[in-house]
């Protein structure tokens, strides 16, 4: 039923106005509707900050004059991170605020949630805030794309680097245990392959309701690991990084991408304490010294600023609601004056080496009508005690 | 509800379904929705009601039953292929007996101690399902998505077109009307009062040859029960159960709700649902930066503008209107 | 052995966390016979005022200490404004309040200070002492300095005026109050020490787990399992709950049952060692009269 009607609805309002301008609910002459979830309550509320720092963005754009001369309306809705809620908050985006498109809502839960509703109604559920596999399928869920490179591929990179250079390693595994934790060691094992058992000597796990991860960094010790693999997100990856230092563990140290910020991950554990750490990045850090002068940051600085003056500048998430902004910006920019749900997703799935400035100088965007994934490249580098070292080239998941 | 047709109560009762049956007719599919769920809610705190406000054993995990309900009707739904209906009494089965063993170690706890057992089962609860040894049945962290029922034939081929949505809200709210008369005729009869006697004054109540033991356990299993029911009936809703949905916050919340409806009395479970569905999306759209802080500051101008909570608040209006007009006092509902 | 040694140890100094929060815990049920949820966010609270004072220049101990009186006043503060109101609603009246606490705190630190975890400065030295390096000197001096509190409000409640006092308006307000004690102020200065406890316990705690508005959101429950596998109404045992419960839980994690079911079966347990000993290892044994 559902169905029918959205059908319907989609033919009554795709039928031409206009000569070239065409508008799907949440479009027209002077507006466009987006709609978001992001928990602003609640334990997850750290990633509350990508909504604001989005949300930041779009006022600057429309201070700027919007976009082909329409002003962004971005609506966003706390979701406390509960699956509940947040299909109770895009249903309200999509019926009673009948915006354009549903950007960036957080969380694989959540999003998993939403992932059959936004299929059968047809509504853009794009450049969703989570770096799990299954939002690149555009056969199945045409209706679904994902953003940052995705955590099994992460994994399986830091597997290859692992082989190639260090072939009898013994691997501890540190991972929180969600949906999360668990793509990374999948990805891991995957890129280990046959290998994977004989390698991988401990793998533990904790809960975000632990206060600290301490145990887990003896266990994996006693296991005689000597390479040690860190998914775990801000707050444990630093205590992780400064027990094993403090234990006299050292092992060669992999660190998952969502805790790589040098300002809210690496000062608190120790400068010190993080020497040598092994990570793949996309983004350009904002407490990394290497980029004090790069013309990139330092318009991001003025733009957070202006438009978001009380933000903690170490928070790397600001950085990353910088980066999606600026990629959902470029698709309604070529989206032009059609701007039906289907152009919206056509256009996402168009993008053809486009650069987000924020993104580490030889990383683009490229999506097609098969390829889903926006960011799949990433490139290794390693701390000196200062700052991040890129070394290696890019490397993407198609080389595969 | 002895007396005839004209009662004040009765016509109330017969607004309100004539309300209920309209709403969905009336509403947006998304509101449809939202009443499904503060219905949905009702019944939970029904159910922890008939636990901590009528016997006074205090929970702080019923998020845990909540979710064994949730649980059962995606995984009969989802592996097994049973109806959507059919899931419901089996997960209030389910729930009633798992509440009634949680309830025979429980016997011997009492306040503090009581609430430290249920807060462990409420924040436990998540780490289970997520256990790898379940991932099998439970989908793990990933969660089990579910389909949405579509009405039965029955109501389009009778001139009726319901879409989900509103076939889904007559649905649940069957349920909850039979649940809620259930529950009225089991509180405002003996059992009821064999419960309040537990609670205020549990030795004394013994000596009148109440069983003790039974009634509590029995009052945690049948508060289980309700509880898981409202548990499927949220999942088939949502369509979708995960380990985060099931969060220690939830048991919290249903505690808030009935604390803010109204301890022990049956119409508190429909207040505080309310409560617990619309205040933090009001607070949501007060505050970005802060929303938890304008609900919490909600939550206390409720508890003291109405320390008995909304019930309780609205019982002592009717009392004092009717005295006002020198008639007889309305006989105590229940006893705050 | 020496990785069962190392949990053991590493299992006292998370232990150290518990037993502090618990502490105040104890605290607060002495003087209103009620545990406040919203203790631990208290802590963290006062913590931030910590945290502002020392990044602002104060050196550390006048710091410390303008903390705990902070945490004294908050807790009166919060007595006198916020629960005294509702002194007469139902306990679960009383209970919803701590929770809007809870979670006002929680928003509210996370409004000014963002959620980004924040390192916290430790009084004690950096380098291992002795060489060993299965306990930071932080966690051994945090440790100490719990025993320190503990010793200091058993000294109190036991030999001062104002302590007896304080005992005496909890267990029976009417007798309390016909021998010219004024209750109200006594659950008032009961509110001050508890929260000035957890400030301590939030200064200490901060170091190990960083700062963050949800540093205490995972602590509490541990608190209160130790509180009561203690005994809710005996400090020592508070301290040695948490104590046990730290230990508890590492070795059953790392050992036993593996990772993921550790917490749960370490409050199956509690709440069975409870069963049989309903008032805790050290708790006072309770006969109700008809």
């Amino acid at each position: 039923m559902i169905r029918f009607t959205a059908v319907l609805l989609s033919v009554a309002l795709a039928a031409p106005v206009y000569a070239q301008k065409k508008y799907d609910p949440g479009a027209s002459d002077t507006e466009i509707r987006i709609g978001n979830t992001n928990p602003y309550s609640g334990p997850a509320s750290a990633y509350g900050a990508i909504g604001k720092t989005i949300a930041a963005y779009f006022r600057m754009v429309n201070e700027q004059g919007g976009i082909n001369g329409r002003k962004v309306n971005f609506i966003t809705y706390d979701d406390g991170y509960s699956p509940p809620k947040t299909v109770e908050m895009v249903r309200k985006l999509v019926e009673q605020d009948q915006v354009l498109f549903v950007f960036q809502t957080l969380g694989t839960p959540s999003n998993t949630a939403n992932h059959k509703y936004m299929n059968a109604r047809k509504v853009p559920q794009l450049h969703v805030a989570t770096g799990a596999t299954k939002w690149n399928d555009a056969k199945n869920h045409p209706w679904t794309m994902g953003w940052q490179p995705n955590y099994q591929t992460e994994g399986q990179i830091y597997a290859r680097h692992i082989l190639a250079t260090k072939p009898d390693a013994k691997i501890g595994i540190l991972f929180q245990n969600d949906d999360y934790g668990k793509d990374y060691v999948k990805g891991l094992k995957d890129g280990l392959g046959a290998k994977a058992k004989g390698m991988i000597v401990a793998e533990v796990s904790y809960e975000v309701s632990e206060p600290t991860v301490d145990s887990q960094i003896v266990q994996l010790q006693a296991s005689g690991a000597n390479v040690f693999f860190n998914v775990a997100t801000p707050k444990f990856a630093a205590q992780a990084i400064r027990k094993a230092y403090d234990i006299g563990w050292k092992p060669v140290q992999y660190l998952n991408n969502v805790s790589i910020s040098v300002g809210s991950v690496l000062t608190p554990a120790g400068l010190e304490k993080s020497v040598g750490l092994i990570t793949a990045a996309y983004q350009k850090d904002a407490t990394d010294a290497r980029w004090a002068d790069d013309p990139a940051m330092k318009a991001w600085q003025a733009f957070m600023k202006k438009y978001y003056p009380d933000a903690n500048l170490s928070d790397s998430f600001h950085v990353y609601g910088y980066a999606v902004g600026q990629t959902v910006h470029q698709v309604l920019k070529q989206a032009g004056d059609d701007l039906t749900r289907e152009n919206i997703m056509r256009q996402a799935a168009s993008m053809k080496n486009y650069r987000v400035d924020v993104l580490l100088p030889k990383i683009v965007v490229n999506t097609s009508k098969s390829d889903y994934a926006p960011l799949e490249a990433v490139q290794l580098q390693r701390f000196n005690g200062k700052q991040w070292e890129l070394f290696g080239e890019v490397i993407s998941a198609e080389q595969n | 509800m002895k007396k005839t047709g004209t009662d004040p109560i009765f016509l109330i009762l017969v607004l309100l379904a004539a309300l209920a049956i309209a709403l969905p007719f009336v509403a947006s599919n998304y509101r449809t929705f939202q009443f499904t769920l503060v219905m949905v809610y009702a019944i939970a705190l029904l159910g922890l009601n008939i636990l901590t406000g009528y016997n006074g054993q205090i929970s702080l995990g019923h998020g845990a039953f909540y979710a064994m309900g949730a649980y059962c009707a995606a995984i009969l739904m989802d592996k097994l292929g049973v109806p959507y209906w059919a899931t419901v009494p089996v997960a209030g089965a389910v729930c009633l007996v798992a509440g009634f063993l949680f309830g025979l170690p429980a016997l011997r706890l009492e306040g503090l101690y009581l609430a430290l057992a249920t807060f462990a089962l409420g924040v436990a609860m998540p780490q289970l399902l997520k256990y790898k040894a379940l991932d099998g049945w439970t989908g793990g962290v990933q969660g089990i998505v579910i389909l949405k029922p579509e009405a039965p034939a029955f109501f389009p081929n009778a001139g009726i077109p319901l879409n989900a949505d509103q076939w889904l809200y007559f649905f649940t709210l069957a349920i909850t009307v039979v649940m809620f008369v259930i529950g009225w005729n089991l509180l405002r009869g003996r059992v009821g009062r064999a419960l309040i006697a537990i609670r205020d004054h549990p030795i004394a109540a013994e000596a009148m040859g109440v069983n003790n033991a039974l009634y509590k356990s029995a009052a945690f299993g049948v508060s289980a029960m309700y509880t898981g029911i409202a548990g499927a009936l949220g999942a088939i809703a949502v369509q979708f159960v995960a380990p985060d949905s099931f969060n220690i916050f939830l048991s919290i919340l249903l505690l808030v709700g009935i604390v803010i409806g109204g301890l022990a009395s049956i119409s508190g479970a429909l207040y505080g649902a309310l409560f617990i569905q619309f205040v933090p999306n009001l607070a949501d759209e007060v505050s970005k930066a802060a929303p938890w802080a304008i609900f919490g500051i909600l939550m206390i101008v409720f508890v003291y503008l109405m320390p008995t909570g909304v019930a309780g608040a609205l019982r002592l209006l009717l009392a004092r209107r009717a005295r006002k007009r020198t008639m007889p006092p309305i006989p105590q509902e229940e006893i705050p | 052995m020496d990785a069962f040694l190392h949990q053991v140890l590493a299992g006292l100094a998370t232990g150290g966390i518990y037993a502090s929060l618990a502490l105040a815990l104890v605290m607060i049920y002495q003087a209103t016979h009620l545990v406040n949820f919203a203790q631990g966010e208290m802590a963290m609270f006062t913590t931030y005022l910590a945290w502002t004072l020392i990044t602002a220049g104060v050196p550390y101990w006048p710091a410390f200490l303008i903390t705990v009186l902070f945490g004294f006043v908050l807790g009166v503060a919060i007595e006198r404004i916020v629960i005294r109101p509702v002194e007469h609603a139902p306990v679960l009246a009383v209970v919803v309040v701590f929770i809007a606490l809870l979670v006002i705190l929680n928003s509210i630190t996370g409004w000014i200070y963002s959620y980004t975890i924040k390192s916290f400065p430790s009084p004690f030295p950096k380098e291992p002492l002795f060489g060993i390096r299965y306990m930071s000197p932080h966690e051994l001096g945090a440790i100490g300095v719990t025993l320190v509190v503990l010793v200091l409000l058993y000294l109190f409640f036991r030999f001062t005026p104002l302590g007896l006092a304080m005992r005496a308006a909890a267990q029976n307000p009417a007798s309390a109050r016909l021998v010219g004690i004024r209750v109200g102020w006594m659950l008032a200065l009961g509110w001050g020490l508890a929260a000035a406890v957890g400030a301590v316990a939030g200064m200490m705690v901060a170091p190990i787990v960083y700062l963050d508005p949800n540093m205490m959101g995972g602590v509490l429950l541990y608190a209160f399992a130790a509180a009561l596998v203690g005994g809710i109404d005996n400090p020592w045992g508070a301290v040695f709950g948490g104590f046990l419960v730290g230990v508890l839980e590492n070795v059953l994690g790392a050992f036993v049952i593996g990772n993921e079911l550790k917490l749960s079966v370490a409050l199956v347990l509690i709440v069975g060692v409870l069963l049989v000993r309903p008032s805790g290892f050290f708790g006072r044994v309770h006969v109700t009269r008809v």
